[in-house]
């Protein structure tokens, strides 16, 4: 009986190159530590001059690597000297609140756009994509006589309503995605035994997106988090200043860093968003996926 | 009577169905108001009032008097060339950083869809330089730059790969625009990685197992299923990718501040020292403006590139 040959391997026969250990680790390994190297390094850096004494810090005689006598000297400068927890606090806020208010508008509008058929439709679906093309860069000089008329200069409010206009694109564009993923069949039931569109939207497909919804949820605290321009423009006053603003402008005196300090904030000002992150890194990637495929 | 017969023979339930669909209008607008009068009073409004400043020589806080093209005729002629170094500096800047964090993007994303130990803990630590706050991280960035403590220069030095005492990151023109390319590439590839990741998810694993049956290599998987596969995900990661990059400021505003020399300006940079710091709000609405036609001439020569393959 011939013996039908076979011109493909099996894994783990070795005769495809690179299965076996030492082709895995050239394939994979070593360029997964490089990358892994160069990504995290910066965050190492961060973290071993924010724990350096100030002697320490300017001295490479030794290797700057390591530290050799650690000390909490800049964070209890940042707590006790600046307005550091102020600044803490006003980002969390502002993140919060935008958050609520871009998810609650996106939810309502990428439902109605994926799920419910009127004039138009498309066409503001379309609109709202296109406001990518009208970035923060191009809006803050007019914001700024927007958000005078309104008194809201060094008020927080001025950074929560502006915060959705970049932010309500993003999740609506993605829990569009999520909304077409449900069967129509499932609400439809619910409206043949009577319910309101808004029960059926309420009760059946919010619930179902709700892993989406976690998703919009973490990229926009995230965002809002990260922003810096309207916070830079929009408050001056020290005490209602964001992390990233009070870090940049209070931490430098003209030419003087205060790099102990700066590299203390920045991790303190990191570690929230990456907690978030580790714990939610599926739905992170699920979101793209929504959003990303079937956009 | 011709007409009752033809209502009665559909069933109830999809009389019924018919009657919400059109009922659906109304309940649609409803949904969209509150997303329409955010977007509106935030993003519509002042774009419009930008481009009417723009041609008007108003100061910070003080509307002012119509001038025409004055702004603009301003920003091309009597900048000394800084308009024409701004302008190229954009499109170099978006041109270089996209195809790097493409190519890397890619590769980080095959390699995170293989099966490896600490999967979830490589992952979420690949993605970090994109989760966490910019502007802190630029300032890691420009601590690690620093003109006479520079630790990358240190280890460039100890490794041998750099003459002591290294290059002057952020001091020299040329230097301080492949720096910020570097940290831009750094912290946007993981953006492209997460997108691809996502997009492989998806594909069917047949398609491999079809390929594999027909005895096609890793590499003519890669170019012949994963690569055509992603074209939808690449459309839109590119789109975003390349917008967000082309009105970058906050890294540039970190890292430079369009120093040494207006050597790294970018319009955005720029629209920002003239506009608040300058006072200059219609001088700056003008030089952002530019941004636009730019921007969208970006965007169609991305769709026009990844067009659907005829």
């Amino acid at each position: 009986m011939a013996v039908p040959t076979l011109k493909f391997a099996k894994p783990g026969t070795g005769r495809v190159i690179g299965d076996r250990f030492v082709g895995r680790a050239i394939r994979i390994y070593i360029p997964l530590l490089v990358l892994l190297i160069v990504t995290l390094f910066p965050f190492y850096w961060m973290a071993v001059t924010s724990f350096k004494s100030a002697s320490e810090l300017f001295d490479f005689s030794v290797s700057p690597l390591w530290v050799r006598e650690p000390t909490l000297d800049w964070y209890k400068h940042l707590f006790t000297q600046t307005n550091f927890p102020h600044w803490a606090f006003n980002t969390a806020v502002v993140a919060t609140v935008s958050t609520i208010i871009s998810l609650f508008c996106s939810v309502l509008a990428g439902y109605s756009l994926a799920r419910l058929r009127y004039r138009g439709a498309d066409t503001i679906g379309w609109g709202i994509f296109v406001t990518y093309l009208v970035p923060p860069t191009l809006l803050f000089l007019p914001l700024t006589f927007v958000i005078r008329e309104l008194h809201l200069f060094n008020n927080l409010w001025a950074l929560i309503l502006t915060y959705p206009t970049f932010l309500i694109p993003f999740c609506t564009w993605m829990l569009m995605g999520f909304f077409k993923g449900i069967p129509r069949e499932l609400e439809e039931a619910a409206l043949v035994d009577g319910a309101t569109r808004i029960q059926a939207m309420v009760r059946i497909a919010i619930p179902l997106a709700l892993p989406g919804i976690l998703a919009a949820a973490l990229f926009a605290f995230t965002l809002s988090w990260n922003e810096f321009l309207y916070a830079l423009i929009f408050m001056n006053d020290s005490l209602v200043k964001t992390i990233p603003v009070g870090v940049t402008q209070e931490l430098i005196h003209g030419d003087e860093f205060f790099w102990g300090e700066l590299m203390a904030a920045a991790l303190l000002g990191s570690v929230p968003v990456a907690v978030l992150y580790s714990f939610f890194v599926d739905y992170f990637v699920a979101g793209m996926t929504a959003g990303a495929v079937k956009g | 009577m011709g007409t009752a017969t033809r209502t009665d023979a559909v069933p109830v339930w999809r009389r019924r169905r018919a009657r919400i669909y059109d009922r659906e209008a109304p309940l649609g607008y409803l949904l969209l108001a509150p997303t329409l009068v955010v977007l509106g009073i935030f993003l519509l409004y002042p774009f419009l009032f930008g481009i009417w400043l723009s041609i008007t020589d108003s100061e910070l806080g003080k509307l002012g008097e119509f001038i025409g093209l004055g702004n603009y005729r301003f920003e091309w002629r009597n900048t000394d060339g800084v308009f024409y170094t701004a302008v190229v500096n954009t499109f170099l800047y978006t041109g270089v950083t996209t195809v790097f964090k493409l190519g890397l993007g890619l590769v980080m994303a095959l390699l995170l869809n293989q099966v490896i130990p600490f999967r979830r803990f490589v992952r979420a630590a690949l993605l970090l330089p994109y989760i966490i706050p910019t502007v802190l991280s630029y300032e890691a960035w420009r601590w690690m730059f620093d003109p006479t403590f520079s630790v990358v220069n240190w280890l460039l030095v100890h490794t041998h790969l750099a003459a002591y005492p290294g290059p002057n990151w952020l001091g020299v023109p040329a230097n301080a625009m492949a720096a910020l390319m570097i940290v831009n590439i750094w912290r946007g590839t993981p953006f492209y990685a997460i997108s691809f990741l996502a997009g492989m998810q998806v594909i069917p694993v047949d398609l491999y197992e079809a390929a594999r049956v027909d005895g096609a290599t890793r590499w003519q998987q890669l170019t012949n299923i994963t690569l055509p596969m992603l074209r939808p995900v690449l459309l839109v990661v590119l789109l975003l990718s390349t917008i967000l990059t082309f009105a970058d400021f906050q890294g540039p505003f970190v890292l430079t501040n369009g120093a040494p020399y207006n050597s790294t300006q970018l319009l955005s940079i720029w629209a920002y020292q003239w506009g608040i710091p300058g006072g200059a709000i219609g001088l700056g609405a003008a030089i952002s403006l530019v941004l636009f036609p730019l921007l969208t001439i970006v965007v169609a020569g991305v769709l026009f590139l990844l067009r659907r393959p005829e």
